[in-house]
């Protein structure tokens, strides 16, 4: 055997480790329901779950919990997931700035007993090229040139 | 009034550029295939060029019209209203040309031209094939932003910069009423990138990718013309030099990510960031497989196979980025335009042109006859290249999870892949052990290429390899240096220090032309050394260990684990301990354009929805006098400093400034750190998270205490004293006059060790009664003096309060960050010296060729080792 066919086993072997290891790590979306089978079949790994603050019928968020002045380190929400199934999420860290302005949030972390513990927050605003939206400020024919 | 003729003008130079860029493409094949002897191909090839100036020209139009309009804020243009803004200084108005899709593409084509320039003047008898390339990769970029809609079919061909406001919101009602309504003002640059990298760091970077299609053309153009071992000469000057511009843009965004966005660091194995590092890494490993390609034909075939994929790579991360495929697995990528279409059949016909053409002619590629030495540098630089592509090819598998999902969808199947939670572990997992290889193999490559070293002759080795392992060995006593995998690491970046240093000094003996390859190495290991100290033994000293926690179930005490308590909380002008220092945030402040240092945001009245603020008091900093009372100033209105004291254990005192930003784009208000700098550390800061710098506070229902003197009454949770009632002379902000009799209520209030004291004021004029009430931010406190009772000597204050304002904070420690920067700095240089060299070789040699072409007689010139 040549060396050359050596090297070539070598690298096909790390390349194949490369890409169990990347299925292995690689996360998934699920559900709150799906998340919590995953925990009770003890199943620990981290998982994304994609969904939207629950909000009463005025639009304001309800259950959101965040009092630094107690502890600057906790921070609750309930999220209402895709399939519509409603948990609280906990979060070990600050209230992400204009955390309450956010459409839609991915929670990256894994069930515990009743509640989502949040390792990570992804937040998706309104972004400026999503809605046309036109700011119109006074008009004066004369100021534009 | 509208500017309909500079944006026609535009969008002719478009059609004109991608029409020429056509002819051009036309001209060097024809030109290629025509008979080198006959009138024929020298005619087609200066058509060719010609028809490539001509593409030159309209180029530079597009820009210029595009620049003309954004510069005088033609805000009938979609693009100049969207990216610019009348407040913008004009450093960011050059940046806002490339802030959208259009932009950039076009940043990238003017690139491609200057290039294409270059090698028209430089390669002789490259040109035509090499041009042909160019060419038409300027077909598929100029198609890009040509925004034409093929009538019949509704095919849109690409997305024009030069679309009007109105062109690009056909829907609103506005136009129906107003239909020559011009914007009075830009939506304006994201705040985020006005910032002096952000000028910068895309033009860096796009030079980078334009550059990387060079090693390219020169691939495709050998494999055409079977010049088999002939392109790799003039290519390899260019891959160092698409190395080093691609590896400096790359860095220059690490760097502004480092100063300006929060996550903590410089790399956030973000999709975007490892798209444009893969073809760098991969540009390095064909850099070092053509060094030893003359040498060994399996090298040579490799450097045709890096060559090709390293500008593959960058069509591929284009097309990630672009085409919104990404999603939200990346915060930077930018939305789909409608082009990814495009851009998967300008990315899948370079695929299948190239690939095809290199599977064509494989055959008739040179083969090793005899098997490569052990003891040969061409085996070590071979094995270093194979490391760098595994490397690579781990990043790409795990970026390219969005991709599979839409393969998956492709076929009916919803496989809902995200990226791995924890980037950083699973990334580090494989690539920390491949740049210990890599950095082994830095050393030992040299001393073989420099032939110090042979088969049973490794002497030359063993005073580095004694150097590395004392001085590996204290550091890492010294440090604080334990797992195995980093004290591996940090002694191969030693030991790579160590060797190319001493091939630096012993060997090359001051010959700068060839120190590129020790320059750059060392460099590389200073970045990993850099690199795994400021990441590997980074420390959150803003631990939170006042104790208060929310201790209500089990559970959670049991999950909110110390390593999660991360963040601190300061109330305003209230010292609080971190770790060994005491902070104190002071006050906030604003940027005032002009001013170097940042003023508090209390001395001036903020003009709302401008970037103007008046003066409430004389700016005076530093002891100088910059503006008066009532002046107007320009500010940078979306930036908040919040001025934070720190006291050291010697109890020396700094200021540090994070800052936070009212950003809407970003959805909301974006912190960015403040750095204290050392040689051998920086102390990263940011806020968290704040209440709304510019909101007005909300205060409760106003409460009433009537007290005597010397009364203790409680205001809010605090305990307050009346302790005296005075006449004064002077209240701020109400200009006395003869007459008028005021008086101050001196109230103290005490708060957990702190005291205060407040004094609102009570003024009589011409019998009516005039209020100064005073506010307390520190106590989220206002008082009124309401009333004076003479009869029972009593007062009668109203109080509101409010929420204390306070900031919620993060301080990390980055040790040894500063030597990833300057090794950043020594690799360029590394780089650039041997550009400079490979260069030379090749117009060395290039000369000589052309000289034989005019002597016939004179056989082929000898293509020699590199």
């Amino acid at each position: 055997m040549k060396k050359i066919h050596i090297l070539g086993l070598i690298v096909i072997a790390i390349a194949v480790g490369v890409i169990i290891s990347t299925a292995g790590d690689a996360s998934t979306y699920v559900t709150f329901n799906e998340a919590e089978a995953m925990t009770q079949k003890g199943n620990h790994t981290s998982i994304h779950v994609v969904g939207e603050l629950t909000k009463d019928e005025q639009g304001n968020i309800t259950n959101m919990m965040y009092r630094p002045e107690i502890d600057p380190n906790h921070f609750e929400f309930s999220l209402i997931d895709n399939a519509g199934t409603v948990k609280k999420v906990v979060y070990p860290a600050p209230m992400p700035q204009d955390f309450d302005k956010s459409e839609q949030v991915v929670v990256i972390g894994k069930m515990e007993d009743g509640y989502f513990y949040a390792e990570k927050i992804l937040l998706k605003c309104p972004s400026k090229y999503e809605n046309d939206k036109l700011e119109i400020k006074e008009y004066n024919s004369n100021s534009a040139s | 009034m509208y500017h309909l003729a500079i944006g026609k003008f535009g969008h002719l130079f478009v059609i004109i550029a991608f029409v020429s860029a056509l002819v051009a493409i036309y001209g060097y094949v024809k030109s290629e295939f025509a008979n080198k002897l006959t009138l024929e191909h020298g005619h087609w090839k200066k058509l060719a060029r010609n028809f490539f100036f001509v593409h030159a020209i309209a180029v530079l139009g597009i820009v210029f019209c595009l620049y003309w309009i954004i510069l005088n804020h033609y805000f009938e243009y979609n693009y100049a209203w969207a990216n610019s803004s009348r407040a913008m200084p004009t450093g960011y108005v050059i940046s806002s040309f490339w802030q959208n899709q259009e932009g950039s593409f076009l940043l990238w084509i003017f690139w491609n031209v200057v290039l294409g320039l270059i090698l028209i003047a430089t390669s002789k008898t490259w040109e035509a094939p090499v041009m042909a390339v160019f060419a038409t990769v300027q077909v598929f970029l100029t198609s890009m932003i040509l925004g034409v809609i093929i009538p019949g079919i509704d095919l849109k061909i690409g997305s024009t910069p030069f679309l009007l406001l109105r062109e690009a919101m056909p829907d609103l009602e506005l136009w129906k009423l107003q239909p020559d309504f011009i914007p009075e003002d830009g939506n304006g640059l994201n705040p985020l990138l006005q910032n002096y990298w952000m000028v910068i760091h895309p033009p860096t970077l796009f030079l980078g990718f334009a550059a990387s299609l060079i090693p390219f053309s020169f691939a495709i153009a050998g494999l055409w013309l079977k010049r088999t071992h002939e392109w790799v000469r003039p290519a390899l000057p260019w891959t160092l030099f698409a190395a080093a511009v691609l590896g400096l843009g790359i860095l220059m965004g690490a760097y502004w990510a480092y100063e300006t966005l929060n996550f903590g660091g410089y790399w956030a194995w973000d999709p975007v960031e490892n798209t444009s590092f893969v073809p760098w890494v991969i540009l390095i490993a064909a850099v070092h497989t053509m060094i030893i390609s003359g040498k060994n034909a399996t090298a040579l075939k490799s450097s045709y196979i890096l060559a090709i994929t390293a500008f593959l790579l960058v069509l591929y991360s284009t097309f990630m980025t672009r085409s919104g495929i990404l999603g939200d697995a990346s915060v930077h990528s930018f939305t789909d335009l409608g082009l990814s279409g495009q851009l998967l059949i300008y990315m899948l016909t370079f695929v299948l042109v190239a690939i095809g053409l290199l599977v064509y002619r494989w055959k008739s590629l040179p083969s090793d006859e005899e098997e490569v030495s052990t003891y040969s540098r061409e085996f070590w630089i071979f094995i270093g290249a194979t490391v760098l592509c595994l490397s690579s090819f781990q990043i790409l598998a795990t970026t390219s999870i969005p991709v599979y999902n839409k393969i998956g969808e492709l076929f009916g199947m919803a496989w809902n892949l995200a990226m791995p939670t924890d980037p950083i572990a699973h990334y580090n997992k494989f690539q920390l052990w491949f740049f210990i290889v890599v950095a082994l193999l830095t050393g030992v490559g040299q001393y073989f290429w420099w032939k110090r070293v042979a088969k049973g002759n490794y002497e030359a080795l063993y005073v580095p390899l004694v150097l590395t392992f004392i001085i590996s060995g204290i550091w890492i006593y010294l440090s604080e240096v334990r797992e195995i995998s980093y004290i591996l690491l940090l002694t191969a970046a030693v030991f790579a220090i160590i060797s190319n240093g001493a091939i630096l000094v012993n060997i090359l003996k001051g010959n700068y032309r060839i120190s590129g390859g020790a320059i750059t190495h060392i460099g590389a290991a200073l970045m990993l050394i850099g690199i795994m100290f400021s990441s590997g033994y980074s420390k959150v000293v803003s631990l939170n260990n006042s104790g208060l926690m929310i201790s209500r179930s089990e559970a959670f005490t049991a999950n909110d684990n110390k390593e999660n308590r991360e963040h601190i909380m300061l109330w305003f002008n209230k010292p609080e301990r971190m770790g060994d220092y005491q902070l104190t945030w002071k006050d906030i402040r604003i940027e005032v354009r002009g001013i170097r240092e940042y003023v508090p945001a209390s001395w001036v009245e903020m003009i709302e929805r401008d970037f103007r603020a008046i003066a409430l008091r004389d700016i005076e900093l530093g002891g100088k006098k910059y503006y008066e009372r009532g002046d107007t100033m320009e500010i940078y209105p979306d930036n908040f400093y919040y001025e934070i004291e720190y006291q050291d254990p010697k109890g020396k005192l700094f200021t540090l400034f994070p800052r936070i930003q009212i950003n809407p784009d970003m959805g909301g208000i974006i912190p960015s750190p403040g750095l204290k700098r050392e040689w051998d550390r920086d102390l990263y800061t940011y806020i968290a998270m704040s209440l709304d710098p510019t909101a007005e506070p909300t205060w409760s229902p106003t409460e009433t205490h009537t007290v005597a003197m010397r009364d203790t009454f409680f205001l809010n949770d605090y305990i307050a004293v009346l302790e005296n009632v005075v006449r004064t002379e002077e209240v701020e902000g109400v200009p006395l006059k003869d007459g008028d009799a005021a008086v101050k209520a001196i109230i103290r209030i005490m708060d957990r060790g702190e005291e205060y004291v407040m004094s609102p004021s009570f003024i009589i004029r011409d019998n009516t009664i005039g209020r100064k009430a005073e506010t307390n931010k520190a106590l989220g406190l206002r008082i009124q003096f309401a009333e004076i009772d003479p009869k029972t000597g009593l007062f009668t204050f109203a109080v509101n309060s409010t929420q204390r304002d306070y900031v919620v904070m993060k301080a990390i420690e980055m040790p040894l960050i500063n030597i990833l920067w300057l090794g950043t700095f020594v690799l360029m240089i590394g780089l650039a010296v041997a550009t400079v060299r490979r260069y030379q070789d090749f117009a060395k040699a290039r000369d000589r060729e052309v000289r034989a072409e005019s002597k016939p007689k004179v056989k082929k010139p000898a293509f020699d080792k590199a």
